[in-house]
């Protein structure tokens, strides 16, 4: 099991990513979002932002901007813009859809048409677009995210599924769905730990496959991250929201979690130095 | 290993008469070997055989309970290693820190911030429930006062004793009386006067080893001695080390039986870092994987609230989904012009559904419905949330007279239920929701109330 390193080897240290959106995020509160405000209408000035300043090893380009319930961006033009940050950078990167199984289907296509031959993760294959967007990413090499509601069989079925399409799972990394700190943590919590003895101690191959968790999302929707400083006993903002995140990216990593996305450069520091602190 | 049913009966009188309450013998038997009923209810079984079942059922972590009364803390009970195989019986106890070398100041402002930072959630009441008290430099004097102090202030603290002078901890703990502290700070020099201190105040005390092995040589001594409630410290200070000697510790008493071990352990992240946030990550990583007690240098709401959650989630039984209270909820001070929802009662639905509402600021009526704790669907499919059900409830729950509109929103997954909910509610219009909450925040700043 993770951290376990008296009795097993752990040969990489879980790796965060940071969360690039794709349009300015009008909806985050002030104390994220100042420490990208010169940056936040410029996805690809925002990603060199996190490598350079923030020392990110990873980025997540997340297309919010797509979803057909919210501005319901063109997918050429998202897929263009996204290309463009993806060719700027030179750090992992995974593209993340807006949830929209049709959507992203055709906007991930347009974008892997743009790359060339650099590779991404694309993200989330769910069980209404696998097939299409499996086939893509397979022709192209991209690595996946293969993402199912909360539940151990349901993450099993879809690499099965993804399997048969002939996709080697050595390119798929589990999306197990995340609940924030206080919002159902503890069921990701134990969902994860299964899947984990699952593979380690039943060897069972389906899930031989590293964990993914998109956090800084859920953490950042929760109230207690907006209230301000001072309300309810619940002190400064801005530390408090930092530990949702750092405490919700513990847990994850406990449990499992080998590569984590995440939004704050404090609470990325604070998990790193965790890491660094079980792995010393 | 815990003894089966069967041999259970074996050792019961086999009169059926019922007075443990269940009506036969094998009946009690049975909830006996489930852990659902206290051997003790049988007014005819034997010492002997009580303690027979008393032993073989005790957890593999040993059950240890401080203080007195309503605010009394238990730690230990253990019985598996991993949350899911079964639950995680006793949440990890966060103590706050004062020592005998700090300002009154400090001190005070720590017992003022134990005692006002409480937090109401799904009605549990999540605080700091320890306070620990050091005795930094032997001054038997210095350490009494103290004490005495914290235990005026904080009459609802549990205490911690920290000192490694038997004299000073006996008297401490006479000034305890019947708050039962945890005497810490038993080690191989000053073992035997500890213990004998312990037996005479009747208290718990805590084991410190310099390292596992170590502590093991401790703790059988303890044992040997006739000592039965224990707290247990590795003496490990790094991360690493302490995470380690944590899920050694663990197993060997859950898996090997491993006695010296079997005890509940004490964490100190506060001797760990000096940045209360690196500390609060040490703090939230021992929680999950096997500390007992977590002691911290100080308290501050913005750290102690995210640590709390982690407490309350990851100790929640995993078998019992937390539940919120059927009723009207208010969010964002609705009027009689505001949208009424509904949905079931389980707790994370509660959340992020009350969350995403109270996101988009759209003043709005929840109405939650006792599911048992089940979701939407399953709640509907179980028969839960039936169209009848909900229609008794909304009566009961007085919604007629807070709005002048009738129009219900129903959750998206439950479409199908609106004819028969137009027939049960007459005079009520209802709306599909969306189906996810994701999407309540567009759907809302939407919504106007049906003509
Ligand atoms: S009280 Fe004892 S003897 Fe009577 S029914 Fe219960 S178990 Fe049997």
């Amino acid at each position: 099991m993770p951290f376990q390193i008296f009795e097993g080897k752990m040969d990489r240290k879980p790796l965060i990513a940071m969360d690039v959106v794709d349009v300015n995020p009008e909806e985050w509160p002030e104390p994220l979002k100042r420490h990208f405000s010169d940056v936040l209408d410029n996805p690809l000035a925002w990603a060199k932002k996190c490598i350079n300043e923030y020392q990110a090893e990873a980025i997540c380009l997340s297309l919010v901007s797509t979803d057909p319930n919210g501005l319901n961006r063109d997918s050429s033009e998202a897929a263009k813009m996204a290309a463009e940050v993806i060719n700027g950078i030179d750090v992992p990167t995974i593209v993340w859809g807006c949830g929209n199984p049709d959507k992203d289907t055709d906007t991930l296509r347009e974008l892997t048409s743009l790359i060339g031959t650099k590779k991404v993760c694309l993200a989330p294959l769910e069980d209404a677009n696998y097939r299409s967007l499996g086939a893509t990413a397979m022709a192209f090499q991209h690595p996946m995210v293969a993402a199912s509601p909360i539940d151990v069989n349901l993450a099993k079925q879809l690499n099965i599924l993804m399997e048969n399409l002939g996709v080697n799972l050595n390119t798929v990394m589990i999306d197990p769905s995340v609940g924030a700190l206080g919002y159902g943590i503890e069921y990701t919590y134990s969902v994860m730990e299964r899947i984990r003895m699952a593979a380690l101690s039943q060897s069972d191959e389906k899930l031989q496959v590293p964990i993914i968790c998109n956090l800084g999302r859920e953490v950042w929707k929760a109230k207690e991250c907006r209230m301000a400083s001072g309300e309810d006993n619940m002190g400064d903002q801005e530390t408090r929201a930092i530990m949702m995140e750092a405490i919700t990216a513990s847990c994850m990593m406990i449990a499992g979690g080998e590569l984590l996305i995440m939004r704050h450069p404090k609470a990325v520091n604070l998990a790193k130095a965790m890491v660094d602190g079980l792995m010393a | 290993m815990a003894l089966t049913g069967i041999q259970i009966l074996k050792m019961l009188p086999k009169k059926n008469c019922g007075e443990c309450k269940i009506p036969t013998c094998l009946a009690f038997a049975m909830k006996v070997a489930a852990g659902q009923s206290e051997i003790d209810e049988c007014p005819y079984v034997s010492d002997e055989a009580k303690e027979t079942i008393g032993e073989a059922s005790a957890p593999p972590i040993r059950t240890v309970k401080l203080g007195a009364g309503d605010s009394s803390f238990t730690s230990g009970g253990e019985t598996c290693l991993y949350r899911h195989e079964k639950r995680f019986e006793n949440q990890t106890g966060l103590a706050v820190r004062v020592t005998t070398a700090m300002a009154a100041s400090d001190v005070d402002g720590r017992i003022e911030r134990f005692k006002t930072l409480q937090y109401d959630r799904v009605g549990v009441n999540m605080k700091a429930e320890l306070i620990a008290i050091q005795d930094s430099d032997g001054d038997g004097g210095k350490f009494s006062a103290l004490v005495d102090k914290v235990l005026a202030d904080a009459p609802e603290a549990n205490i911690i004793l920290m000192s490694e002078d038997a004299g000073n901890m006996a008297a401490a703990a006479k000034a305890c009386g019947d708050r039962k502290p945890l005497m810490f700070g038993a080690t191989e020099a000053n073992l035997d006067d500890m213990v004998a201190a312990a037996k005479d105040a009747d208290c718990p005390l805590g084991l410190k080893g310099s390292n596992l092995d170590n502590l093991v040589g401790i703790s059988e001594k303890a044992v040997a001695a006739g000592l039965k409630d224990m707290v247990i410290d590795t003496g490990a200070r790094t991360l690493r080390g302490l995470f380690e000697d944590n899920v050694v510790a663990r197993r060997a008493a859950v898996k090997s039986k491993f006695k010296p071990l079997g005890f509940p352990t004490i964490a100190f992240p506060c001797e760990m870092s000096d940045d209360p946030m690196m500390e609060a990550m040490i703090a939230s990583v021992v929680m999950a994987k096997y500390a007992g007690i977590v002691v911290l240098d100080d308290l501050q709401g913005e750290i102690l609230f995210p640590l709390l959650l982690e407490q309350l989630n990851i100790f929640t039984d995993p078998q019992r989904p937390m539940v919120v209270e059927e009723d009207i909820y208010t969010i964002n001070g609705p009027d009689e012009n505001s949208p009424v929802l509904i949905t079931c009662n389980f707790s994370l639905t509660y959340f992020i559904v009350s969350g995403e509402i109270e996101g988009c600021n759209v003043p709005s009526w929840l109405l939650i419905k006792d599911t048992e704790g089940l979701s939407v669907l399953t709640a509907w499919a179980a028969g839960k949330f039936g169209a009848d059900l909900i229609a008794v409830f909304m009566k009961k729950a007085g919604i007629e007279d807070k709005v002048k509109h009738r129009e219900l929103i129903i959750p998206g997954y439950l479409a199908s239920m609106k004819g028969e909910l137009e027939e049960e509610l007459p005079g009520w219009t209802i709306t599909i929701g969306p189906r996810e909450a994701g999407h309540l925040p567009a759907f809302l700043k939407e919504w106007k109330p049906a003509a």
